[in-house]
């Protein structure tokens, strides 16, 4: 059969069309302009203009954070890739698949220092899982195949492909390949079973059990196997930043979110175990705090997907490499099957210690306050969203608050940038939950700071009608960057002070949206109400609150878990 | 401890660059490294040799093997194994030193592979502590030039690195 030829533009177009991708994120220039006119005459695959690379590499990670589809991003070369690499590097630190196609400069000029030439491959490839460089156009089809392949599968991760302009004007068949096979790339499914019958018997004989469980069991789609061997083993459970939703954060076993700033009855229980089961989680320094006091007397149990992960930052006994969902339902086929229990009478008594740890209520707050409480702000959200919405956060105080006072019941609800932490992250994260699911409320709760960094994409809410919610908690400082200097630098509050601030509500107006500015604790309640309202329309909600809230409770740095600071 | 790590990988461009990346990023040092491509020609083999705890060895191989491009690994040092590197030196060679420095070269099996009025350059193979002790053994200020390859190594047996 003689084929017809096509340009390599059309068959980026195609490619992407046979992986199912309804939205590309980007933004045009010289060496993407082939691609963009074939974008341009078709309408199967959509193409979101942004106002800066930054915020199409946060909104397609958004998109795929909230509906497990990898997110593909478009950019020119050099600024344009360059711009994008905070965006890729976020998107590595929490394992978020992701596509990212770079223009480069034609093949003839790589290396002539030519108009808008960055080295792609070489700038991102500390930040993302693999990279590509396209060098003939019979090869980009299967190169596009390869990336989607390499995102979305083992630990999942951002991939780079760099395709230089002549490229994309070349012609040659297309043919999309149905599957792609990888001598050097085989990522493993099932755990070892002998593994998993050894972490059996230890939750049968485990007299202060704990579930540590991480971003992983979100990325692994493994909320329910956890839920269900977690209440069948009457066993405590603590998620990280990352994993807030991997089990309902209103169950009775929930014990919080551990770390600097987690629960105090979640640090303590890590501190005092006896098992640990840490699952899709990876040690982070703000999970364990001083190292070489964690969990001391714990015997560990870790699952991963990522050998490189188990045993990293601490020696681990029992290592199961696989995927977190397949191990969890291997785990409780053997529960089953051995009709495991716990030991119910050490778990009354650890129960019973935990509740002891709870009854410091840790997360308690002024609620008398003439001043608004950030707190209490989330808290009602929380409660007027029915703990429904999908919340992205930028980076600070209010991110914690946000984590801790937003009680994600659902996995994938809770969209933040935790193993980079970014700020700017949070608005085109929003952008890219909302495209994902037009009619669910997206709330971004920010700061002052945080906003500033991505604030341009006000302009692609309007573009797009995204009814985005943005709750600016405004303190008027960096305050994460004030509370530490607060804590440990005798209160020099180097330019942690953000002065000259805009109004934010007349400039959420001039770009065609609602605006409210908050004051009083009184008001709270009532304008979150009438954000809700208005369903079909970005509210940019600034509540100025009491400006040196500090977020409790704290690990302080060289602590360990059973060292927090109380309010 | 020092490890010799013999690494299969795709013969792409900017593989090599994934290695040392992997390892500034990650602090981990490189003694040396050597690469060139096998009898199949999309495979290049590299041999890294390390120095670490076995925590970090430990780490370094799983990261290696989290390299896409990466095929296969073997630590050579779990196993008894051959080590050898080349070296190319080139010594100031006049009058009387030249059968003195000639002799050397012979205990040391190196070879003369290059002569002019003024100097050889010697050709020696051996394992790395052998050709430390050939350069300890010249005196001071004869040495011109000193060229390594680094280390590269194979299983002693029937234990090898192939896919
Ligand atoms: C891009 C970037 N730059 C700097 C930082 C360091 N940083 C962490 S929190 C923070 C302050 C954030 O202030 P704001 O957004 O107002 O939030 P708040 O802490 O006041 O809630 C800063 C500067 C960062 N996380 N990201």
């Amino acid at each position: 059969m003689a084929s017809v030829e096509v340009t390599g533009a059309e068959i980026f177009v195609r490619s992407l069309e046979a992986e199912g991708v309804e939205f590309i994120f980007g933004y045009p220039g010289g060496a993407v302009l082939h691609i963009y006119d074939a974008l341009h005459t078709q309408d199967k695959v959509k193409h979101i203009l942004v106002r800066h690379e930054q915020a199409a590499t946060h909104a397609a990670d958004g998109y795929a954070r909230s509906c497990d589809k990898p997110g593909v991003v478009l950019v020119t070369s050099g600024p344009g890739a360059t711009n994008a690499v905070t965006g890729i590097a976020t998107a590595y630190m929490d394992s978020i698949p992701m596509v990212v196609f770079t223009g480069q400069v034609p093949t003839h000029l790589i290396g002539n220092d030519a108009f808008q030439e960055a080295d792609n491959i070489g700038i991102t490839r500390p930040c993302v899982k693999h990279n590509f460089l396209v060098k003939d156009v019979r090869d980009l089809a299967e190169t596009i195949k390869k990336a989607f392949y390499v995102a979305t599968t083992g630990r999942p991760g951002p991939v780079v492909v760099d395709i230089p302009k002549d490229i994309t004007a070349d012609k040659t068949a297309f043919s999309y390949p149905d599957k792609v096979e990888m001598r050097s790339y085989n990522p493993v499914h099932v755990g070892h079973s002998g593994q998993i019958k050894r972490a059996v018997k230890l939750m049968r004989k485990a007299r202060r059990p704990i579930f540590y469980t991480g971003g992983g069991v979100i990325l692994g789609d493994a909320s329910e196997s956890l839920t269900e061997l977690a209440r069948i083993m009457n066993f405590p459970v603590t998620n990280t930043l990352m994993g807030l939703g991997a089990y309902p954060a209103t169950d009775p076993q929930f014990v919080g979110m551990l770390g600097m700033h987690g629960t105090y009855e979640a640090n303590m229980a890590m501190h005092h175990c006896d098992v640990l089961f840490a699952i899709g989680a990876r040690f982070d320094d703000r999970v364990t705090g001083q190292i070489e006091k964690f969990c001391p007397n714990a015997t560990i149990v870790h699952v991963d997907i990522d050998p490189a992960s188990i045993s990293k930052n601490v020696q681990v006994d029992v290592p199961i490499v696989g995927c977190v969902a397949n191990v969890l339902k291997a785990m409780l086929k053997e529960v089953k099957k051995t009709d495991a229990k716990s030991d119910a009478v050490a778990l009354q008594d650890w129960w019973q210690q935990i509740d002891d740890w709870r009854s410091k209520d840790c997360l308690k707050f002024d609620r008398d306050s003439d001043k608004i409480k950030p707190q209490f702000v989330v808290e009602t959200l929380y409660k007027l969203t029915n703990g429904d919405a999908f919340v992205t956060s930028d980076v600070g105080q209010h991110q914690m608050w946000a984590a801790q006072f937003y009680k994600f019941d659902k996995p994938r609800r809770w969209i933040n940038s935790g193993g980079l932490g970014t700020m700017g992250f949070g608005l085109p994260a929003a952008m890219g939950v909302q495209f994902a699911h037009p009619d669910a409320t997206v709330a971004c709760i920010t700061g002052e700071g945080s906003i500033q960094m991505c604030i341009q994409e006000l302009s692609t809410c309007t573009q797009y009608r995204l009814p985005v919610k943005i709750i600016n908690l405004n303190n008027g400082y960096l305050g994460m960057v004030r509370q530490w200097q607060e804590f440990f630098y005798q209160k020099r509050y180097a330019m942690s002070y953000m002065e000259s601030l805009p109004d934010f509500v007349k400039l959420a107006e001039s770009y065609g949206h609602v605006g409210m500015q908050i004051t009083r604790p009184g008001d709270v309640e009532g304008a979150l109400l009438e954000m809700l309202k208005l369903k079909d329309r970005l509210v940019f909600m600034d509540f100025l609150t009491d400006r040196e809230e500090n977020v409790y409770p704290m690990i302080p740095a060289g602590g360990g878990q059973n060292e927090m600071i109380l309010i | 401890m020092r490890h010799i790590i013999s690494i299969l990988m795709e013969n792409e461009a900017g593989a090599l660059s994934r290695v040392a990346g992997l390892f500034s990023a990650r602090g981990y040092n490189i003694e040396s490294l050597t690469v060139a491509p096998t009898e199949d020609p999309s495979l290049s083999r590299m041999t890294l040799v390390t120095r670490g705890t076995d925590d970090i060895i430990e780490q370094i191989t799983k990261q290696l093997n989290k390299l896409i491009d990466v095929v296969k690994l073997i630590d050579m040092t779990d196993g008894p194994h051959i080590e050898r590197e080349m070296m190319l030196v080139k010594v100031h060679a006049s009058g009387d030193r030249r059968t003195e420095l000639k002799r050397l070269s012979d205990i040391f099996r190196g070879r003369v592979i290059d002569v002019t009025d003024e100097s050889y350059t010697i050709e020696l193979t051996g394992a790395g502590e052998k050709l430390d002790a050939f350069l300890q053994a010249l005196d001071q200020g004869v040495i011109i030039e000193v060229v390594r390859s680094g280390v590269s190594g194979i299983a002693r047996g029937d234990r090898s690195l192939k896919i």
